[in-house]
């Protein structure tokens, strides 16, 4: 058994870019987009900002106000080019680091901050944005878009579903399930998977022998390889992979390779398990400064547009900060709350129980 | 005597069972380098190899499934699941194939493998890291269902667990992994299927496992400045349960309460007041009572506290016992 080489100092082959890490825009035959100088600078606005929103989370769990945080860092061009492809209704299924998808579909920051907290388990209303809850379990969601395009499907219409998971998920018998029901039901479901080179402290390699969005032919549908860390490619990608869905030619597998800069969650330890230089060699292929270095060498973007949005970020920082340290504790009672749509006469009774019982220790 | 952490007197198990044992293998996911989430297998890799510690894909049923591959070809395999939420995916595989293989090859085929689930909630952990799912197991025939609750009985009884020719769900308290205590590696420990008293008393039987054994001393330590004695059974072994620890008890105290983490509502705690009812109707001074969660999920976090039940709860039911 062999140790693992550190991966991503290359640009694997077969790898949709359209933006280099230095910024150059490249041409590719299959998908290459148009745009215009006001959405280039709107997607930079989202990357930094959404990035923003992590750093601060990250701060406040280090000051003990989140029990956890699973930080997207690194993979911002990654959500937001995909979270930016999708239509007003257009699906989402996030796991549970999608912070940058769930911000393309306008839910609040806080909310996400909210269940990491320990305020409630996702506090969002799915069916208001189009984005479905977080989950935990990992590759679960996977089954569940898959069900929602069939949905779609029976009810006519033009939309889709796109659902996320990480490299780690692959090996899940769900994920695997979804395949299955996506290709022979020909689903318009779109499979993101953001392979960040890491399960935790488990490589890639401990989960797949061959590149995963090779996986999708063996499953009967088209699977494609996009630049994660370049946010032109991965919102044209999804943007031809949502259209296809849409317009009955079922599901696609798009592998975003990017890769984890931080910790797997404020939990982890990375430095049991991986090597420095791996983290060298991905800081060069920043999402967020790439986009920063077109848009400043082809003159689209001065000095004050960039100072305009790190205030812009800071003011969210600030503001998202506040919010958090203001959320109040759920009243006991919430325990009880929502278990079941109607009424159930043993949880009533536990409640009035707990409450009289809590009750008598303010006499 | 060596002062070790529930974590590091499992480590310590694991690493004499490996050592005594060629054919004992540890699976999991992060197992390997990271040395699991919680640090239970750390090390090991490093001196067993990746042959035998194994970093499996992350796929629970995976795990399950192929470790009783293992076991057929007489491996005595040792799974991991990260955390108790997790377990489900695993479901299939113990409940329809490890707990019933044995059986169906009418006693030809043995399966060794133990399942360690770390269990409970009170480390302020988002959603499916805090539960408490030992009774969809015990309620698995063919399985024994075991829970820890300090570092000298982990360091045995993992041990006993990886020696038993059956299969085994391992439940871990995880809220009492870094709680410290003096091991003596040298002794053998109690049977892997006895209860235990861990404090004698004469006034009421508090029965517990796991996370609960020690909200349940200190509730007893509490309850003896008011004038209580409480005798305080630590089960270990949920299934088989030891029955006769249980009714020598509470013949004597004629009053007994069951405290777990889990929902009361057709709990564990249900199965222990019908047992203790059977063997000592005539004994009770009060019918038995239970303590544990609510019939809800686990709650978000800043709930917990509201759902786990505490030294004020346990000693609530004691006095609910004595109203009678
Ligand atoms: C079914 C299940 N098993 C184990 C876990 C514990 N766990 C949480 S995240 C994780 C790794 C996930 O890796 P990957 O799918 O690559 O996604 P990433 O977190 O890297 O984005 C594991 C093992 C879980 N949440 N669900």
């Amino acid at each position: 058994m062999t140790a693992h080489a550190p991966r991503g100092a290359d640009a694997p082959p077969e790898l949709v870019q359209l933006l280099t890490p230095e910024g150059e825009r490249v041409e590719h035959p299959d998908y290459d987009i148009e745009l215009t100088t006001e959405e280039v600078r709107s997607l930079y606005r989202d990357l930094v900002l959404v990035r923003r929103v992590d750093l601060e989370a990250v701060a406040l769990q280090r000051q003990g106000e989140l029990g956890l945080w699973a930080s997207l860092l690194g993979q911002e061009a990654a959500q937001v080019g995909s979270g930016r492809a999708l239509s007003g209704a257009d699906m989402a299924f996030p796991t549970y680091r999608e912070h940058g998808v769930a911000w393309c579909r306008d839910v609040d920051p806080v909310n996400l901050l909210a269940l990491f907290r320990g305020v409630n388990h996702g506090g969002w209303n799915p069916a208001e944005h189009n984005f479905h809850l977080y989950t935990i379990v990992i590759g679960s969601q996977t089954l569940h878009a898959v069900g929602y395009a069939m949905g779609i499907q029976r009810d006519g219409g033009e939309s889709a579903a796109i659902v996320y998971f990480g490299d780690g998920a692959t090996s899940q018998g769900d994920v695997n399930e979804s395949f299955i029901w996506a290709s022979v039901f020909n689903a318009p479901v779109v499979f993101f998977c953001q392979n960040n080179q890491w399960a935790i402290s488990e490589p890639l390699e401990k989960q797949s022998k061959i590149p995963l969005y090779k996986r999708a032919s063996g499953f009967g549908f088209p699977g494609i390889r996009v630049d994660g860390n370049d946010v032109f490619a991965c919102l044209a990608v999804t943007r031809a992979a949502l259209r296809n869905a849409r317009q009955g030619q079922g599901p696609t597998l798009i592998e975003a390779f990017t890769y984890r800069m931080g910790a797997h969650t404020t939990s982890d330890d990375p430095t049991r398990y991986r090597l420095a230089n791996e983290l060298e060699a991905w800081k060069l292929k920043d999402p967020i400064e790439r986009v920063k270095a077109y848009l400043f060498k082809n003159e689209l973007a001065d000095q004050e547009f960039f100072e305009k949005v790190d205030a812009e970020a800071d003011a969210l920082g600030k503001d998202v900060r506040d919010r958090c340290l203001a959320l109040p504790d759920p009243p006991p009672g919430a325990i009880f709350d929502h278990v079941y749509a109607g009424a159930h006469a043993l949880l009533d009774e536990e409640r009035e129980q707990y409450l009289t019982y809590l009750a008598g220790f303010e006499r | 005597m060596t002062t070790l952490t529930l974590a590091k007197a499992l480590n310590e198990g694991l690493r004499r069972s490996m050592e005594d044992d060629a054919k004992v293998l540890l699976m999991g996911e992060d197992v390997g380098k990271l040395g699991g989430v919680f640090r239970v297998t750390d090390g090991l890799q490093k001196d067993f190899g990746e042959d035998r510690v194994i970093d499996t894909p992350l796929a629970e049923s995976g795990i399950i499934g192929t470790a009783i591959g293992l076991a057929l070809r007489g491996y005595r395999p040792i799974c991991e699941i990260q955390f108790d939420g997790f377990v489900f995916p695993a479901a299939d595989q113990i409940i329809t194939q490890l707990a019933k293989m044995p059986l169906r090859s009418l006693g030809t085929l043995k399966l060794p493998v133990v399942v360690r689930i770390p269990c409970g909630g009170g480390i302020g952990a988002v959603e499916h890291h805090s539960e408490s799912p030992e009774v969809y197991f015990t309620h698995t025939a063919g399985l024994r269902v075991v829970a820890c609750s300090n570092p000298a009985d982990a360091y045995t009884m993992i041990q006993d667990a990886v020696r038993c020719d059956d299969p085994i769900i391992f439940f871990e308290p995880k809220r009492r992994y870094w709680d410290k205590a003096e091991v003596d590696l040298a002794a053998p420990g109690l049977a892997l299927d006895r209860a235990r008293v861990v404090r004698p008393g004469r006034d009421v039987t508090l029965v517990a496992y796991g996370p609960m054994v020690k909200t349940c001393l200190e509730a007893a330590a509490a309850a003896e400045e008011d004038g209580r004695d409480i005798e305080v059974i630590d089960l270990r072994s949920l299934n088989p349960l030891d029955a006769e620890v249980l009714t020598e008890s509470v013949t004597r105290t004629g009053r007994c309460v069951v405290a777990h983490e889990a929902p009361v509502f057709t709990g564990f705690g249900a199965e222990i007041a019908a047992r203790v009812t059977e063997r000592c109707f005539y004994h009770l001074e009060a019918p038995v009572l239970r303590v544990g969660g609510f019939s809800t999920p686990y709650p978000p976090s800043r709930l917990e506290e509201h759902y786990l039940p505490d030294l004020d709860r346990v000693l609530d039911a004691v006095d609910r016992s004595f109203a009678y």
